[in-house]
Parts: C-alpha cells; structure tokens; sequence
C-alpha cells in the first residue's frame, strides 16, 4: 500500500542526491546545474503527493510553478555558463572569482 | 492495488537510480541523458497521483527543452572533462557525511511526527476523485484563482528569455549592416565628392 510518506521518501532522497551532487561536482558548472534540477523535481514530487493527499488541485499549480522557476533558472543559469566559458575557456567553479566574491 | 506498488516501486527506484548516475556519470552527456531517463519516471509517478497534465508538461518542457538546452551546451563547449572531475573522490567523504546527515534528519522527521494526523493516516495515496478531467480541473483553477500568479509565471520567462539572449548575443566585428538612418540623410553635397586627378596618377 502506498501512502503520503512513500513519496516523501522519494522526494526526500532525490533531494539528498541533489544536494550531494553539488558537493561531489564542485568543479563541473554544468552537473551543479542538473542537480538544481534534480532538487526541483523533488520539490515537484512532494507538492504533487500533498496535493493528492489533501484532495486539493492547487498543489499542481504551484508545482507549474515550480517548473517554470526551474526552467528560467537553467536558461539563465546555462547563458552564464557559455559567456563565462567564452571568457575563459573553462567552466571550473573555483575560477570563477572576477568579482572577488 | 499491487499493480499499483508495484508501479510506484518500479518508477521510483530506476528514478532514484538515474539521479545517482547523474551525479556519479564521468561522461556529461550520459549525465543529461540519466536526468532524462529520471524524469520521464517522474512523470509516471505524477500520472499515479493524477496528475496527468503535469507528467505530460514535465516530459514536453523537461525533456523536450530543458533536457535538450543541456544537451547542447554539452556538446557545444570544448571542455575537458577528465580534469573536472579531480576533485570528486577529494568531496566524497566529506559529500557523503553531509548526506547520510541529511537523510537522517529527514528521517528523524518521518519517525517522530508519527503523533500528527498528517503521517499517521495510512490510507492509500488516491488521486483527486471528481469528474471533471485534471487538465480541465487545472484550467478552471489556474485562470481564476491564481491568475496572477499565471501571469507573474509569464514575466518570470520573459525576463529569462531576454536575459539569456542579453547574455550570449555578442557582436561581431567587420559585419557590414545597412544603416537605413544615414542612407535616407544623403544629399548630393555629402554623397559626391569632387576630386583633382593629376595627369599620369590615380587617386
């Protein structure tokens, strides 16, 4: 039988990944980015379960949302990855320090 | 209902697996190509909550663009790939420990709250009951209730769109462009140009 906490298991470990991801990749600019869109899904999956659960469409207007969020960030996210590329000829993060951030 | 778990543990577990590989891939484009593969479950999982028209919206904007914008870039950048990766057994204690944290604390929150009506009910995951159709329940939703959010939605992929395009346009040099403002400003006295030729030399 699968009840609400199942997929919030699941969200909770692609979250985890997601979040791993980042850490693990810290020079590869372009899977930071796909676990961004990792962490969304998993964001998405946790508003789809409440929303069946609560017997409630909104949950699937925010997760609409969500992807839209998630699409305009990996847009910009990607354009800034092939400008600074241009500049520099690689993507490694810890180069990434123009603005002495 | 068994064909139910048994779906659910199906489409979750290659979903997991792939958002592994994603993470784990030594090749980017396999990464993009398991991030796929971890979508499209995702969709199925949203089609066994009811969900139909956002599975369907996940595949189309994920995988059709989303999915495909990565794609490119991958393919597009000459980067060196094998040098990214030197660091990634140098993170992976440290990675791993903040995992194995989070899912405890993550955990810690399901086991606990069992007192709450929210995680006690153990009725089955059913999705929304009603007679209209989700995409129509969504539509009569979406444009009345959230109408503004609807439209912040736009603005928010506007600003993207031109920020993006902002971003990479760049402009090349010794492209020759019609310029329509000079053209239409020309009279004879700056178009003609009288010059003295001495006999025997050119200009």
């Amino acid at each position: 039988m699968i009840t609400l906490e199942h997929y919030l298991f699941l969200g909770a470990i692609i979250f985890t990944l997601g979040v791993l991801g980042i850490f693990l990749n810290k020079k590869n600019l372009i899977i930071i980015l796909m676990s961004i869109e990792l962490i969304l899904l998993s964001v998405n999956i946790n508003f789809i379960a409440f929303s069946a659960y609560i017997n409630d469409i909104s949950g699937q207007i925010f997760a609409m949302l969500t992807l839209t969020v998630a699409a305009a960030e990996a847009a910009i996210g990607l354009a800034i990855l092939v400008v600074f590329f241009r500049n520099l000829g690689s993507i490694e993060v810890n180069k990434i320090n123009r603005l002495k951030g | 209902m068994v064909i139910y778990s048994l779906t659910f543990y199906l489409f979750s577990s290659v979903a997991v697996l792939s958002a592994l590989m994603v993470i784990s891939a030594k090749n980017p484009v396999h990464s993009v190509l398991f991030l796929i593969l971890s979508f499209v479950n995702a969709s199925g999982l949203f089609v066994l909550l009811g969900a139909e028209f956002l599975a369907m919206i996940l595949v189309v904007v994920y995988v059709g663009a989303v999915a495909v914008l990565f794609l490119f870039v991958v393919m597009m950048l000459d980067i060196n790939f094998v040098k990214l990766r030197e660091g990634f057994l140098q993170y992976l204690p440290f990675g791993a420990l903040l995992g194995i944290v989070l899912v405890i604390e993550l955990g810690i929150l399901f086991l606990t709250d069992r007192s709450s009506n929210i995680y006690n009910n153990q009725t089955p995951l059913q999705p929304i009951i009603s007679e209209t159709e989700n995409t129509k329940m969504i539509g009569q939703i979406l444009y009345t209730e959230y109408f503004y959010l609807f439209q912040i939605c736009g603005i928010i992929l506007l600003v993207a769109m031109i920020g993006s395009i902002t971003l990479t346009l760049r402009d090349k040099g010794g492209v020759k462009r019609q310029n329509i403002d000079s053209q239409n400003t020309v009279d004879a006295s700056t178009a003609i140009e009288k010059k003295k030729v001495k006999l025997g030399e050119g200009i």
